[in-house]
């Protein structure tokens, strides 16, 4: 699970390097179909769930605890942005899910603004999908800003590509 | 007072063979200037002008303003010596001297450093700066990047530079410079990405090193000296420093030092506080985690350490303990005592005897606190001096990815580094405070240099949520002799700037949604208001020129209150409804530099 992420990833510093204005837009963000815990949308790209009584996906959880510890003193709380970072809630609905790993994984610079490359960053890195997934629910108004109330059970599947990649016992 | 004086100045004459007169220590007493930071070595921030009073401070009005260009947070204040007014900025940390004697304040001179803008996203609570230092005719500046330069005050020319940190390695520069007789001290910020804190002393004509004194490690890096340097009187053992966490967990240790430090030139003895241990993840990182969470007391000289207290031994909240350090003299007990004033982030108020660093007087400032039931106070008990914590509040008992809830104070404590102010009138502190609980959950995180290394997520709300308060903040005066609230008056949000009281019986301060007040320093009643440019998260500066008293402060919100609170509160208040909208800072004010500087009418 996780090495093929680090394949596409790879792909997504090509394609943002190389062709980020042309880049296709992200797709509807909808479900399609889950394994193991975690949601696709039709184009196979990692997206959130939100049941009828609010309860998120595991991924979504964990994008929003990652992201209130790597992301959010520049991005602002709840991916709203501020004058020194894009509101990345609105960012995701241009950047595809390529791109979108392709600048956490490599950073850029515009002028002053400076996004570290969080290749290094395992606090990041391994959670990218989860970070990407939280932001397009946020994008949809899917889920509110703060803390998710409810969410699902921590997924196996998750667990153990969590401590392959962070490289934990 | 006279007697003090007198033989302070006879200690300096004995010294002024070998180095110059402390300059400082005679413009300090100057109240129509306001020559550093903190407006004096003790940290009192008290003005002695006092043609502004209880009776006309209600006329009060803005004389002038002057915008800095910058946006995001300004915390600090400037300073005034002679007749010029100093004025910093946030990231990129452009520097103003601006003419007082001049009807229109003329620009003197502007200094615009060159950083390298990566540093941005290493600054882990907005692009602060806390403001300038001034001594032997130069302006010192701590930027972002932890470059010091000293300028000549005349003209803004850069005299030198050191290098004090790395910021690729997450080490940054938020606090002012001080400067105590013939040194200048900067600390350095990044608890937030693993960095080991240290203070350093410069040269205050050259920049070359004098001493640095790391807050873990080695006694070789902390100058602790083993047998010798105490903790609550006891001797503290060899490199405790280590032997407090596991392995080689000290080297990424946290424990910076982004405060305001304090002197006493007749003991020689500086002192400041530490802050967090790194990660925010209690369970990574067992032990006592010392000497983070501590106020040092070291020889200005040497460095050395004299007495150390650690408040929160094993920190699981976030409670830095960098707040200042304010040397004010009382009678406790019936006993005239130099004493150490401190107002934790942990919600607790500590007194302290400032030359043996015994404990006199720990008792929460802020009824809402209850991670701790209280301070240990039993000299013979096993846990003397420490916080009896509250197992329900506790991040390290229950653990990584459980969200411990409703604890009180939040991260950003009971106090941040706002500066309070000591009145010796009415033997008064006044204390601009945080009224904001929060859930706290911690995680596992892996270090990786000059990445965040922060390990827990959190949600703040206002303190009396259960009961249907709204309010985030408190205005109080403390008694510090007995630890107990005096006077306290509700504020909507945090008051996040620093207050200066003054010889008028009025006390100022500043509220993040942009007022400047004035307070009757013995009733806090308030006696004026003014809604400047933004919000303010700056201290307030006190002088007087061509005859008259004048009252200066930056607007210009943002800091830790404006991230964590403009957005953060509004969705946990939801529940409010019915009892009365709360409303987020966003709809009050918004981001913008100004300088205001107030006076009463012609």
């Amino acid at each position: 699970m996780r090495s093929s992420l680090a394949g596409a990833l790879a792909l997504g510093v090509i394609m943002c390097v190389g062709s980020s204005a042309m880049a296709e837009a992200p797709g509807d963000p909808k479900a399609v179909k889950s394994t193991d815990g975690k949601y696709f949308d039709a184009k196979g790209d990692p997206t959130y769930n939100v049941g009828p009584d609010g309860k998120v996906d595991w991924y979504t959880f964990s994008g929003y605890r990652r992201y209130h510890a790597e992301c959010h003193v520049c991005h602002g709380p709840n991916g709203g942005g501020s004058t020194y970072a894009p509101a990345l809630k609105d960012s995701v609905k241009q950047f595809n899910y390529a791109e979108f790993a392709g600048i956490v994984i490599g950073g850029r610079q515009n002028g002053n603004s400076v996004m570290p490359a969080f290749a290094d960053n395992k606090n990041a890195s391994c959670y990218i999908d989860d970070l990407y997934v939280y932001l397009r629910a946020l994008s949809t108004g899917a889920i509110e800003a703060g803390r998710p109330a409810k969410k699902e059970e921590r997924p196996e599947a998750f667990a153990k590509a969590e401590a392959e990649c962070m490289g934990q016992k | 007072m006279h007697k003090l004086l007198l033989s302070t100045s006879v200690a300096v004459l004995a010294l002024a063979g070998a180095a110059k007169a402390d300059e400082l220590l005679t413009l300090q007493k100057d109240p129509k200037q306001w020559v550093m930071p903190t407006g004096d070595y003790a940290n009192l921030r008290h003005s002695a002008l006092k043609q502004i009073t209880t009776e006309n401070v209600g006329k009060l009005a803005p004389a002038w303003q002057f915008s800095t260009g910058v946006l995001r947070g300004h915390e600090g204040a400037p300073l005034v010596i002679g007749d010029v007014l100093y004025l910093h900025t946030p990231f990129p940390n452009n520097v103003y001297a601006l003419d007082l004697k001049d009807p229109d304040h003329k620009i003197l001179w502007k200094y615009e450093p060159k950083q390298d803008p990566s540093v941005v996203p290493v600054m882990c609570c907005d692009t602060v700066n806390r403001g300038l230092a001034y001594g032997d005719g130069k302006i010192f500046l701590a930027q972002a990047d932890t470059t010091l330069v000293a300028l000549d005050a005349k003209t803004g020319k850069l005299l030198w530079s050191v290098k004090n940190g790395d910021p690729s390695k997450g080490q940054t520069s938020t606090a002012a410079p001080h400067v105590f007789k013939d040194k200048v001290f900067v600390g350095i910020a990044g608890g937030e990405f693993g960095v080991r804190g240290h203070i350093t002393a410069y040269d205050l004509k050259t920049g070359q090193q004098v001493w640095r004194g790391y807050s873990m490690g080695p006694d070789a890096d902390t100058l602790i000296e083993p047998g010798k340097t105490t903790h609550l009187g006891k001797a503290v053992e060899k490199d405790s420093g280590i032997t407090t966490w596991e392995g080689d967990q000290w080297k990424i240790g946290g424990g910076t030092t982004w405060g305001w430090y304090s002197y006493d030139p007749e003991l020689n003895l500086v002192y400041y506080g530490s802050g967090n241990p790194s990660t925010w993840n209690p369970k990574q990182r067992p032990g006592d985690n010392r000497w983070s969470m501590t106020i040092w007391a070291r020889d200005l000289d040497t460095g050395k350490a004299k007495w150390l207290y650690q408040m929160t031994p094993h920190d699981e909240w976030d409670y830095d303990g960098i707040n200042e350090m304010i040397l004010a003299d009382q009678d406790i007990g019936g006993q005239k005592r130099k004493t150490l004033v401190h107002f934790d982030r942990n919600g607790f108020a500590y007194t302290l005897d400032r030359v043996t660093g015994e404990l006199l007087v720990a008792e929460k400032y802020d009824p809402a606190v209850n991670w701790a039931t209280k301070v240990d106070m039993d000299k013979s008990s096993k846990t003397y001096g420490r916080p009896l914590v509250v197992s329900k509040y506790s991040t390290e008992q229950n653990g990584e990815d459980v969200n411990t809830q409703y604890v009180c104070p939040a991260a950003l404590g009971s106090k941040d580094q706002q500066p309070a102010t000591y009145d010796a009138a009415t033997g008064l502190f006044l204390v601009p405070t945080n009224h904001v609980c929060m859930d706290y959950e911690p995680f596992r995180v892996s270090y990786t240099a000059g990445q965040p290394y922060v390990g827990a997520t959190l949600e703040m709300f206002p303190a009396g949520k259960d009961k249907g308060e709204t309010h985030t903040g408190n205005f109080i005066a403390w008694d510090a002799k007995t630890g107990k609230i005096v006077w306290s008056n509700k504020e909507q949000f945090s008051v996040w700037g620093g207050a200066t009281s003054t010889d008028g019986g009025v006390t100022f301060y500043g509220t993040l949604e942009g007022y400047l007040k004035a307070v009757d320093t013995k009733t806090g009643k308030e006696l004026y208001k003014y809604k400047t440019p933004s919000g303010i998260i700056g201290n307030v500066t006190v002088y007087e020129s061509g005859g008259k008293e004048y009252v200066a402060v930056l607007s210009g919100v943002g800091g830790w209150a404006g991230i964590g609170l403009a957005a953060g509160l509004s969705k946990s208040s939801e529940g409010l409804g019915a009892v009365g909208n709360y409303a987020s800072l966003a709809n009050y004010t918004a981001l913008g530099g100004v300088l205001t500087v107030f006076a009463l009418p012609n």
